[in-house]
Formats: structure tokens, sequence, C-alpha cells
């Protein structure tokens, strides 16, 4: 029997396979699933802006790409898994508000994807799979038992990666 | 006093932002009932502090359909307005309004998409011209934009704008009715924090 854990927003889990990660309703923010194969670890990280270090704030790491990768990786490794043997699989960064004039707001979704490319880059974690931008927001099923990514959507249905 | 986050607002302040709330509800009624050409009634709304969470969940949860209506404010105030209706309101406004029946909301079309923008910027006038009275601060309202999404996506937006001011936000839910049916409608007031102190010193309770 696998059982699901629910990702918050600001939040991150790492669970071993055949567990089921979850997180609902990924607008702007960003989704980011990492899986180590060999191990069957997984781990899912929901960010909301794209960096720490423009915020000013000392707050959360969870809430930010850079600092939430990191700490999802680490909380990885304690588990077992092994860096070198992560892969990525991406989603959210969508504009849900598709005419909006400021914009702050506007880049946001582009904005936090950007950051967690760069982020995942400079870990050296290559992204396999990536369902991101567009206007509808998703939520984001991770399965750990082989390492697949479910989106849904509202009006779209749902789908596999 | 300086206010940092709305967390900081003291008991009277909130009391204020719920009169300001009430009188805002009540020119959105008159206004409502207007432009429906229909007699609209009120019940007392309901103004709280919640979490982006607790918000969430009083909208239905995170999937939830909804509709979203997001305004800036500019002028003197500035920050966010956003409306987030359940589909009974916009069944509501849109039978009395177009006079046609929409079963869900793929039903609704272009002209029904501008029909409850007008709503929006309606509503939102009410609001900000009950504040401009009371206070003298002048503010603008930037044309509504609209999306049809999971409640938790369209909350995002707000959350990540002001993730660094607060955790917590200025929900107002009114619950109108328009002959045998009841719709609740649910907005969120989002001012930064400077306009917020601007508006507690003109209104006198700034300490």
């Amino acid at each position: 029997m696998s059982s699901t854990v629910t990702v918050g927003i600001s939040d991150l889990n790492a669970v071993r396979s055949p567990d089921v990660l979850v997180t609902y309703a990924l607008g702007s923010c960003v989704g980011i699933c990492l899986y180590d194969p060999l191990n069957r670890i997984g781990g899912l990280a929901h960010i909301m802006l794209p960096s720490s270090i423009d915020s000013g704030v000392k707050s959360d790491g969870y809430k930010f790409a850079d600092t939430g990768i990191t700490l999802l990786v680490k909380k990885m490794e304690q588990m077992g898994a092994k860096t070198p043997l992560l892969k990525a699989k991406i989603a959210g960064g969508a504009q849900m508000f598709a005419s909006i004039t400021n914009s702050s707001i506007a880049n946001i979704g582009q904005r936090n994807v950007a950051s967690v490319k760069n982020m995942l880059n400079r870990l050296n974690i290559p992204i396999i799979a990536e369902d991101t931008g567009d206007h509808y927001g998703r939520t984001l099923y991770f399965y750990t038992e082989d390492g697949t990514m479910k989106i849904k959507s509202v009006s779209r249905g749902e789908w596999l990666w | 006093m300086v206010l940092n986050t709305y967390s900081d607002l003291n008991a009277v302040q909130l009391d204020v932002l719920k009169e300001l709330g009430n009188i805002g509800a009540g020119n959105a009624a008159t206004a409502l009932s207007a432009m429906l050409d229909h007699p609209i009634g009120l019940s007392v709304p309901e103004i709280r502090l919640l979490s982006y969470q607790e918000v969430t969940e009083a909208l239905g949860g995170p999937e939830n359909r909804i509709v979203g209506i997001l305004l800036s404010l500019e002028g003197d105030m500035s920050g966010m307005m956003m409306f987030l209706l359940p589909e009974a309101f916009a069944h509501m406004t849109l039978n009395t309004l177009l006079g046609v029946s929409f079963y869900d909301f793929s039903s609704i079309d272009e002209m029904g998409y501008s029909a409850m923008k007008e709503v929006a910027n309606i509503l939102a006038s009410s609001y900000v011209n009950a504040i401009s009275l009371l206070t003298g601060m002048r503010i603008q309202i930037t044309v509504p934009d609209l999306c049809i999404d999971m409640a938790g996506a369209i909350l995002s937006v707000p959350a990540i704008q002001f993730a660094n001011v607060s955790d917590k936000i200025i929900f107002i839910a009114d619950e109108f009715i328009c002959g045998e049916e009841r719709a609740e409608s649910h907005i969120l007031m989002i001012p930064d924090v400077i306009s917020l102190e601007k508006l507690m010193t003109r209104l006198g309770v700034d300490r």
C-alpha cells in the first residue's frame, strides 16, 4: 500500500517508493519533482518566489526557488538519495491573469521557472520533463514508484509526464 | 505606530476596516440593484484577517473552480483588490443581467465574461468610493482582469505579490440576496502597508 503525502505552498517533502506526493493548485508557483531512480526516493517542493536574495526579508527558505531546491536535495540525501543520480520534472509557473498590465505580477511565473532552471543547472540536475507557463492552474501528483508526474487541470483534464 | 504587516493591526483598526467594509458592501448592493434592475438584499458582511490557507478552505478547497477578478489600486492607495465569486454568484448575476441561463463555467461566452468584469468593476468602485468618501483619499482602479480556475491557483497571484509583506489578508465575505437566490461573494483587500498606514492616519486611528 502506498500513502499520499500533501505538500503545501512554500513547503517540501520527500518519500520512498511507492508513496505519492501531491501539491494542489499550482498557479504562478512552481512544483519541482526530484527523483533518484536507483534508490527510488522522490522529493517535491512547491516554491512561490524566484530568489531569497532579492526578497530582503529573512524568512523560511521553502518559499524560494534557490533555497527551496537546496533544502530538498539535502533532505533527500539524508534519506539516502544520491545527488548525481537525481533527475527533475517541473510544472507550474502560469500567468493566471492573461491581460494584467502590472509587469511584476505578469512575469512572476516566468521568473519562477527561470530561477528553478538556473538552480537545477547549478546543481547539475537534468530536467527531463517540463509543463510550465500558459494560463491555467495545475495540481501535481508525483509517483515515486516509477517517477511519473501527473498534471491535473480543471478545464483540460489530466495527463502524464 | 508603524505597521509592518496586517497582523500589526489592533482591535480598533480592525473595527474601522469592518465599518469600511459595511459601507462598501451597502454601496455595492445599491449599485448592483441598479445594474440588474432588481432589488438586491445583503447580509451583514463578515470581515476577517485570514491566512491564504484559511482563505482557500473558505472557498471550498484549493481545487474548487471559481471566478477570480483582479483589479489594481492606484493613486493615494496602492495594492490589489480581488473578487472571488463562486459559481452561484456568476449564475445569479448573468441570469439576471443577460437573461440567459448558463449551466456551468464552460458555457460562459465572451458576453458573459465582459458582464462579469463589469459587475466586478461596479462592486470595486463601491468599496473604493466608500474609502474615498471617508478619508478624502483619491483612489483609482484599473480595468479588471478575469480568470476562471482553481481557487488555490488564483490565490497564488496575491499570495506571491505580498509574500514579503504579510501571510494574512483582509477577507470580506458578503451574501447577496436576489429574490429566492442567495449567493456568496468574497473580496480580498490587499493594500500595501504604507497605504494602510495612511488610511489609518486619515481616519484618526493610527495609534
